[in-house]
């Protein structure tokens, strides 16, 4: 039986339970058997103690989107380095993208992950079954046999569904499972050949641009399908100021849609591909200012209600060619915390309202299937991320867990670094500064 | 850092007046002889020469400038790239006798350049050199057939030409840059 | 023969203030114009005029690159660009190399990458580089130690041609500040084009810009601090009013199966470069094309070959330019 452990005295945020104090938690056999404020202490003595002083202690991340590449792209990232970087990234909860090979649109391949994950993975793994056969936007995937085999959601993410009737289907099908159809949206037509967003440094770089309305039109055709079925849409990686305008009246006037935003459209601009720089090229691409000014409003307002991070590693080779030829993709979990916490230091957004987007939000989303997540509730699964609001570091990509190096964040120091995260009541990552003393 | 005065306005005009005396004698086709200035201070030292022949002899000699910059052959060890300067003689060199003209000979490195860049330019009947100093030391087997004055100097020395055209003031200075202690 | 060519022109004896040594030029590759100072591009003119001296000898050779090894990369095919560099190139007396890689190599799986290794194996102190994607020179001049020069990548820029084009006027008016330049065309896919908006801006010139407005890239109406200023006019007639300078840019027949033209026809209607259009511009105004020219489509064949076009000039003194710069750069390979 392993022993308990005890986190004390940490800065103890739980949106959840409406909860931001000093305080403490014990965990008993993967579980959170107890809540305490501020000097309290258990009942039982025997536990280990790890000391959370001038840390936040909150549940652990939960991250909606995020593509783990196993099976069929391994030497990009595997379960087992995903999940490992994920923990590094506070994240205990990761719902990854069916655009694997072969793709996830059948229960073999779901159980496939699953299993995998079970044996491999230092985190909970939850799949997204693909909307359609083969991710090939023509016939419905068996979207029943998908969700009795586990998956929380649907997506063709890295494809739009541009078929509008199939879209519709899809979102009225979905309907019998609760369970919510997840869009990229990008109007191929558009962006045919598209490298970046299209804008002044397109124009200065000679690159072939992504519009806005690229992602507005999907925004729009998929708010009004949902509005046409009643069924739950979510869009994936919100990035413009028309698509926050777009959803916030849909959600005036109750459409059930859901919307996700990543950590780098919220703080890096198109600048950032200055250089022909391949680590900054990513789909929907970096934006402008104003529309980074639209998604934390509505980050605010929650218009948009999670963040995601999209994590899409590459290997070096991939992108080490011509900006054409390289793949989109930002390795994004062991970036995430540090690059939002600027938002917090700039008192863009609240450290609560972040973590609430990071944790109870998305675990809403997927519902409790699951047991509760994003929670510190007693009695649910021991999900716990410690983090160092203030600590600044160097980003390092040869520390990288990910096998993914490809971040525009690469040198660059961040303030605000996760020290320890726990899954399931196993510490699946802990920053050498920590210690975990017998009491 | 010391400076002494070698040689004064007067010094200078008065050899410039000798070297054209014996560029006339040592050339009985005096019309056959192209003044060719070595950039920067060449150039003007050419033109007074010339000046002064047309004075003594009646005759008013072809007057040209040549940059040496794309014939160095230190090129890839300088600090900085020289600027390259235009060279610019408005007669064909072929069959002439050139009087290659520069302020200070030393190494002669600088008159080897100046000797290819004429030889790409025609060919010449004859090259002579005109200077205003020698200072010895020389790394290439190169001598000046008119020699305004011989200044022995050591490596550690410098020598300055200063011509009113360039620099406002002639004088011609030595200048002894004291050697770095050895620490 | 003489050794000088100076035209009867009084304004060419301008002598731009350059000191003894080039220190003001900072560039170790030449990728773009961008950011191009006054006085670098002054040094260029400076030093292109010497050079053009140099051509006009019966021997049009220098030793200054002696010991040099230049190697063009050309992933496009070009005959008049390499073959301008490879002259310059040789003119000062380096060693050149070509190399032609193609769309076919790179299926091979040969990456770009590994090309550029191989050439620094081989000793490239200079790779000249041609590439139909934007941004490839970069890549270069991050993972080898040559000095590269850019002789075209994607639309995004050609630098030496921006620089010759600049020459050219140079020696005609003189001074580029104040010149009304009118650049008319497919601007969207132009290198050239996005090369000349900078070089002319930074030395004082006002540029327009006359295309279908599909032809045309976002964001060059406003002020920004990332593009240079212009201004847009897509009616030809008007843009040409006074103008000084008139750039024709090739249009390629693709455009229109790409949907941006509803028809070379009425491309030529609306702005194909005649005559009468070129007579609301000043009289001595001088009309540029990079070449090859498409006669007939974007320009017409009496105007191509007619007074006031200085395209066999461009061509000409692109040599002298390119011998500038790979002089410039040869000296910045020390620092």
């Amino acid at each position: 039986m392993m022993k308990s452990l005890f986190i004390q005295g940490g800065r103890v945020i739980d949106p959840s339970q409406g909860i931001d104090e000093t305080g403490s938690l014990l965990i008993t056999e993967g579980k959170i058997s107890w809540l305490g404020k501020g000097e309290a202490t258990p009942p039982q003595p025997d536990y280990d103690v790890l000391h959370a002083q001038g840390l936040v202690v909150c549940p652990g991340f939960v991250d909606l989107h995020c593509h783990l590449r196993q099976p069929g792209f391994e030497d990009k990232e595997t379960i087992a380095t995903g999940t490992r970087a994920a923990a590094r990234g506070g994240f205990t909860t990761v719902c990854c993208m069916p655009n694997t090979e072969p793709p996830l649109d059948n229960q073999t391949a779901v159980e496939f992950v699953k299993s995998k994950a079970a044996s491999e993975g230092v985190v909970r793994v939850l799949p997204i079954g693909c909307i359609s056969k083969g991710r090939k936007g023509q016939e419905l995937a068996e979207m029943g046999e998908l969700a009795l085999a586990g998956v929380i959601a649907f997506s063709d993410d890295g494809e739009p569904a541009l078929n509008s009737h199939l879209m519709r289907q899809a979102l009225a099908y979905s309907y019998a499972f609760d369970l919510p159809v997840i869009d990229h949206c990008e109007d191929r037509a558009l962006t045919e050949s598209g490298q970046m967003n299209e804008g002044v440094i397109s124009t200065k770089l000679g690159l072939r641009g992504i519009p806005n309305a690229a992602e507005e039109i999907m925004v729009a055709r998929d708010l009004a399908l949902a509005q046409l079925t009643g069924a739950r849409l979510h869009i994936a990686h919100t990035t413009t100021e028309g698509s926050v305008d777009l959803i916030r009246r849909a959600k005036e006037m109750g459409v059930k849609v859901t919307a996700e935003v990543t950590p780098h459209h919220l703080t890096l601009t198109e600048e950032r591909v200055i250089g022909y720089n391949t680590n900054a090229k990513v789909n929907p691409p970096l934006r402008t200012k104003r529309d980074i000014q639209a998604l934390i409003q509505g980050l605010n307002d929650n218009t948009i209600d999670i963040i995601a991070t999209d994590h899409a590693p590459h290997t070096e080779a991939d992108k080490l060619c011509e900006f054409d030829l390289a793949p989109f993709g930002i390795s994004g979990f062991e970036t995430a915390l540090g690059s939002l916490m600027s938002l917090v230091h700039d008192r863009e957004i609240s450290l609560v309202t972040l973590v609430a987007k990071l944790t109870y939000e998305p675990a809403r989303i997927i519902g409790n299937k699951y047991g509760r997540l994003g929670t510190l509730a007693t009695g649910t699964s021991a999900d716990v991320t410690i983090f160092d609001p203030a600590l600044e570091w160097v980003v390092d990509t040869k520390v990288f867990a990910s096998k993914g190096r490809n971040t525009p964040l690469a040198g660059e120091r961040l303030k605000g670094k996760v020290m320890a995260t726990i899954s399931q009541g196993r510490l699946a990552y802990k920053d050498d500064s920590i210690t975990i003393k017998e009491s | 850092m010391s400076k002494k005065v070698i040689m004064t306005q007067e010094d200078i005009r008065r050899t410039l007046a000798r070297i054209a005396h014996e560029i006339i004698e040592r050339n009985e086709a005096i019309e056959n002889v192209v003044l060719v200035g070595m950039h920067t201070r060449g150039v003007p030292l050419a033109k007074r020469l010339a000046a002064n022949i047309e004075h003594f002899a009646g005759v008013k000699i072809p007057l040209g400038t040549l940059d040496i910059s794309l014939y160095r052959d230190d090129l890839s060890s300088l600090n900085l790239q020289p600027v390259v300067k235009q060279t610019d003689i408005p007669v064909s060199v072929d069959g002439k006798s050139i009087v290659l003209v520069d302020d200070v000979l030393f190494t002669g490195r600088s008159i080897r350049a100046a000797m290819d860049a004429l030889t790409d330019l025609g060919r010449p009947r004859l090259i002579h050199l005109a200077v205003l100093v020698d200072r010895g030391h020389r790394e290439l087997p190169i001598r000046a057939d008119y020699v305004g004055k011989n200044i022995p100097s050591s490596r550690h020395e410098e020598i300055q030409v200063n011509l009113e055209e360039t620099d406002g003031v002639d004088e011609v200075a030595i200048i002894a840059v004291p050697v770095a202690k050895e620490g | 023969m003489k050794t000088s060519q100076r035209k009867d022109n009084p304004t060419l004896q301008i002598k731009p203030k350059v000191s003894e040594t080039t220190s003001m030029w900072r560039h170790h590759h030449i990728l773009d114009v961008d950011d191009f100072t006054q006085e670098e591009i002054e040094l260029v003119f400076h030093t292109t005029q010497v050079m053009k001296e140099v051509m006009s000898r019966p021997i049009k050779r220098v030793p200054a690159l002696r010991g040099k090894t230049i190697i063009t990369l050309f992933y496009e095919p070009s005959t008049r660009t390499r073959l301008s560099f490879e002259l310059a190139a040789k003119n000062l007396g380096a060693d050149v190399a070509n190399l032609s890689a193609s769309v076919s190599s790179v299926a091979k799986g040969e990456s770009l990458v590994d090309t550029l290794s191989t050439l620094q194996a081989l000793g490239a102190d200079i790779v000249v580089m041609r590439h139909p994607q934007s941004g490839a020179p970069y890549i270069a001049a991050k993972y080898i130690e040559a000095s590269i020069i850019n002789a075209g990548d994607g639309w995004h820029a050609h630098p030496t041609q921006a620089l010759l084009d600049l020459y050219t006027i140079y020696e005609h008016k003189g001074s580029l500040n104040g010149l009304k330049a009118v650049i008319i065309g497919d601007i969207m896919h132009s290198r050239v084009a996005r090369s000349n908006m900078w070089s002319l801006t930074t030395m004082g010139a006002e540029v327009t810009l006359c295309c279908p407005p599909t032809l045309l890239p976002v964001g060059l109406s406003g002020q920004h601090r990332h593009l240079p200023s212009v201004s847009i006019q897509p009616n030809i007639e008007l843009a040409l009013d006074g103008a000084d300078m008139v750039m024709a840019l090739r249009l390629q027949l693709e455009r229109q199966q790409s949907g941006l033209l509803p028809s070379i026809r009425e491309y030529i209607q609306l702005y194909q470069l005649t005559e009468a259009r070129l007579a609301r511009a000043k009289p001595d105004a001088l009309v540029f094309h990079p070449g090859p020219v498409n006669e007939g489509i974007e320009i017409s064949p009496a105007v191509a070959h007619g007074p006031q076009s200085v395209i066999n000039e461009q061509v000409a003194n692109g040599v002298a330019v390119r011998m500038a710069l790979l002089y410039l750069l040869a000296g910045s390979q020390k620092q």
